[in-house]
């Protein structure tokens, strides 16, 4: 079991990659029940990277470990450490809000608030500061939809409710929001999965864009997608990490059989 | 095989059996539709019925009959002008009043027909007038003519709640003479027959009752009898002569007793017996009395009233005369009226009903919207009795109610649904806090008695304090629609907030709160009406004072819609019972008032999302 963290011996990356963030010996429960164990990964500033594995395996609740989205479930306990730049995110000088706006998230489900376009996009800046004038702000909600692909399909409508859109858009707005903050690090839960191939193809363009900017973690149950967007794929299984490695690898030559097992189809 | 297998599968579904399921599935879905639809049908009509029965009877109470006499208010009748207020407030207003009523009756001199006369205006008329002229004192100079409260019974009786009259045409030609104080009416044709026949038919009914009475009596009598029988037997077998002493006193004692009651049975035989022959003989005239029908002649302007009767003459008091002397009456000219409510069953006499009847002739009666009902406090006097004090009293409670339990039931709700960890405090919180709201209002009533009066020695009777007891009864309701209002916004919002950043409060404020706005303000509506028709608590912390002003601060004494409603609903007064009703209409109209209200926040909330 602790094959990949051997295969890859972490810090030591070649060329110049970056370690953003990285976690040692994480491990999670839910009440009695453990749901990840000892988890060692590091994650690679301007890169991305796809947990990939079976349901329940351990991915989404490694993934919500990352910005504290664990802490508002009462029973959940995270052990071990999880850095982002060198610095414990679960030590009592971090501020949440501050380690959330650091790492933004973007969900399963697209979730827009019930509110305008604009409002959506804006709700980040403005709890945080972040623009001084309306025009700075009107600039920055440009940008990020820009960014998000989504700009010419609102420009005229936004001051309209951003549940009116399509799956689709709604994401795209959802992606909009969470770069708007300026994140360093961007979690992506599954955010194809309730989407058309069309919606997912733009999305996954828009992912391969953002990679300039940010360093993205994405959970996906499409072995197509993690192949197509990252550049290192994560394997779980039963709240284990199996094997971790550069994308190309894990999918042509992985090491574990259980690897070999899943992405050919016969466990999962 | 496996054809054969496909066969059954597919048979599953089609065979008739099958089929009959289908149809059992949806005849009692049919069941149920009509049960649903029954059940909607006997509510609506149960409300139908409610709300007709009350709006019948309150309905009335919204108009009223006000008099507009010549009031003479100068500043010598009233030994004030304009300018002096404080002579103004002592000036003799009962007298203008009096003068003005007794100047439309000139003839009416006895002491007690010079009150009667008082009564077909109400008691509260002076005060009614000196609050006029106060407001007003210009009124003074300017001869304006000034409208005071008729008396409740004769707004009832101008609103036909008293007795309906039918008018008969006279069939004959009659010949009227003076006879001492009475007027002898002669007529050519038997047209008091009927007048005559109903009063026998009283008396029929006295028949009936005098030999009920009898027939007691008979019982008594043989009761007696067989007692003597028993002395009569017992006396020649006893021996000690001390006990058949006793014994002959008591036997002397009964027989007394028995020949007193024979006499009273003979009495009351011949009593019914005498009446009997009355009613027999056709030709014998009768007394008309209060237990009789009211029959009034109307003729050339003049009101008799007739006091006995045969089947062509009668005798007649005179309720009404102009002064024109009259001998007699042609065919045609003259009416009898009678009233299907025998005097002695009302409270507005027949000279009351006349005199009214002549105010209304001469215009002096005004029929309009009843603004006393709407710019007063309570009153003794029907007429006088407001709802706005009690309307006021209400709203300003509800005002302490809603600061008190809104923020309050709000923030514990927010709380407890997105700050507290889930423990076994927090679940004995919540539990209490559901029984709490199952805690009769009564007992809120005492604590508020015991708490707030006893122990702070806060005001008794004021709005402030019926607010906070009504804001403890309300604070459970209030919570538990608000968790449930908060616990109803999907938590994927939640997640989307705090994902970008937002603190747990940020969070709350500007996405859940909003989104449970409607459901904690339809909560708070709920709670707000419950509050609205609560009576028990605010009986115990004195709010149901009787209170004239209308209050106009949190801490004057002051009463509530539904404790009005309660004391209102206690008095005998027929005009209270219609006030009553009324009142009930108002409070409807404040619920209703507020449920919209509710509506248009809820629209509001929703549309901004």
């Amino acid at each position: 079991m602790r094959i990949a963290t051997d295969i890859l011996q972490p810090n030591v990356q070649p060329g110049n990659e970056t370690i953003k963030m990285s976690g040692r010996k994480v491990c999670v429960h839910y009440a009695e029940k453990q749901a990840l164990f000892d988890v060692d990964l590091d994650i690679v500033a301007n890169q991305v990277i796809s947990l990939i594995g079976p349901s329940g395996c351990g991915k989404s609740t490694f993934l919500r470990c990352l910005n504290r989205m664990n802490d508002t479930i009462d029973i959940c306990k995270v052990s071990g450490a999880i850095t982002l730049e060198g610095q414990d995110i679960y030590d009592k000088a971090i501020d949440v809000v501050e380690l959330r706006a650091r790492v933004g998230m973007v969900f399963q489900k697209p979730n827009p608030f019930p509110k305008s376009i604009y409002e959506n996009v804006a709700y980040g800046p403005r709890i945080h500061g972040m623009t001084r004038s309306k025009d700075e702000l009107d600039e920055l909600v440009t940008s990020s939809l820009r960014r998000a692909g989504l700009w010419n399909e609102v420009k005229d409508r936004l001051d309209q409710p951003g549940t009116g859109l399509s799956g689709g858009q709604q994401q795209r707005v959802c992606i909009a929001r969470a770069i708007a903050t300026k994140p360093e690090v961007l979690l992506m839960d599954e955010p194809c999965s309730a989407l058309d191939p069309i919606a997912t193809a733009i999305i996954e363009e828009l992912i391969d864009e953002l990679r300039e900017n940010f360093t993205i973690v994405i959970v996906t149950h499409s072995m197509q997608q993690a192949a197509r967007v990252s550049q290192k794929t994560a394997f779980f299984h039963l709240g284990k990490l199996i094997e971790e490695g550069p994308t190309e690898q894990i999918f042509t030559n992985p090491h574990h059989k259980k690897t070999q097992d899943y992405i050919t189809g016969r466990i999962g | 095989m496996a054809g054969e297998e496909l066969q059954q599968l597919s048979s599953i579904h089609t065979s008739n059996e099958a089929r009959g399921r289908l149809a059992k599935r949806y005849r009692t879905e049919g069941y149920f539709k009509w049960v649903g639809r029954a059940a909607i049908g006997v509510s609506i009509a149960f409300l139908l019925l409610l709300l007709t029965s009350v709006a019948s009877q309150g309905l009335p109470a919204f108009v009223f009959n006000f008099v507009n006499l010549p009031l003479d208010i100068s500043a010598e009748k009233l030994g004030a002008d304009g300018s002096d207020l404080q002579a103004l407030k002592k000036a003799d207003y009962d007298s203008v009043i009096r003068d003005a009523i007794r100047a439309q009756f000139p003839d009416v001199k006895s002491r007690n027909g010079k009150r009667a006369l008082g009564g077909i205006l109400s008691s509260g008329a002076p005060v009614y007038l000196r609050q006029q002229i106060l407001d007003n004192p210009s009124l003074i100079a300017s001869g304006k003519s000034l409208e005071i409260p008729i008396s409740d019974f004769a707004d009832l009786y101008l609103k036909g709640q008293i007795a309906r009259s039918s008018f008969v045409d006279g069939a004959a030609n009659l010949k009227i003479e003076l006879q001492d104080k009475e007027y002898g009416l002669i007529a050519d044709a038997p047209i008091f027959a009927s007048v005559l026949a109903k009063a026998k038919a009283q008396l029929a009914v006295q028949v009936g009752a005098l030999r009920n009475e009898q027939a007691g009596l008979l019982r008594s009598q043989s009761k007696l009898e067989d007692e003597i029988k028993t002395f009569k037997t017992r006396i020649p077998t006893e021996t000690d002569t001390q006990i058949s002493d006793r014994l002959e006193t008591s036997l002397a004692r009964t027989e007394k007793n028995l020949s007193i009651l024979l006499k009273r049975i003979d009495a009351l035989a011949a009593s019914a017996a005498a009446l009997d022959e009355r009613i027999a003989n056709k030709e014998l005239g009768e007394t008309l009395t209060s237990d009789m029908p009211s029959t009034l002649l109307y003729v050339g302007g003049n009101v008799l009233k007739l006091t006995s009767v045969t089947d062509k003459t009668a005798l007649a008091t005179p309720y009404f005369s102009l002064d024109e002397e009259i001998d007699q009456a042609a065919k045609g000219t003259w009416q009898l009226r009678t009233l299907d409510v025998v005097e002695a069953n009302r409270k507005f006499s027949d000279q009351e009903i006349v005199w009214t009847d002549i105010l209304v002739e001469r215009g002096f009666v005004r029929s309009g919207f009843n603004t006393i009902f709407f710019t007063r406090g309570a009153s003794r006097e029907p007429e006088m009795a407001g709802v706005l004090g009690a309307a006021v009293g209400s709203a300003l409670t509800l005002i302490i109610t809603l600061a008190l339990a809104f923020p309050l039931g709000v923030a514990a709700a927010i709380y407890l649904e997105e700050f507290a960890p889930k423990n076994r405090w927090t679940t004995i919180i919540e539990v209490n806090i559901n029984n709490l709201a199952a805690v009769p209002s009564i007992v809120f009533g005492l604590l508020g008695l015991a708490v707030f009066l006893n122990f702070f020695n806060l005001d008794r009777s004021a709005p402030y304090v019926g607010g906070m007891v009504l804001a403890l009864m309300t604070l459970p309701t209030i919570i538990i629609a608000s968790r449930a209002a908060l616990r109803a916004v999907p938590p994927s919002i939640r997640e989307a907030a705090l994902g970008i950043g937002a603190s747990r409060l940020q969070t709350v404020t500007h996405h859940v709160l909003p989104l449970a706005m409607p459901g904690i303000l339809t909560g708070t509506i709920i709670g707000m009406a419950q509050a609205l028709g609560e009576t028990a608590p605010l009986l115990m912390i004195g709010m149901v004072a009787f209170v004239v002003d209308v209050p106009t601060t949190f801490s004057d004494p002051s009463t509530v819609l539904p404790v009005q409603i309660f004391m209102w609903a206690d008095f005998p007064e027929p005009a209270f019972q219609q006030r009553t009703s009324a009142a009930i209409l108002v409070l409807l109209a404040f619920l209703i008032a507020m449920n919209a209200i509710a509506v248009v926040l809820r629209k509001r909330f929703e549309r901004r999302w």
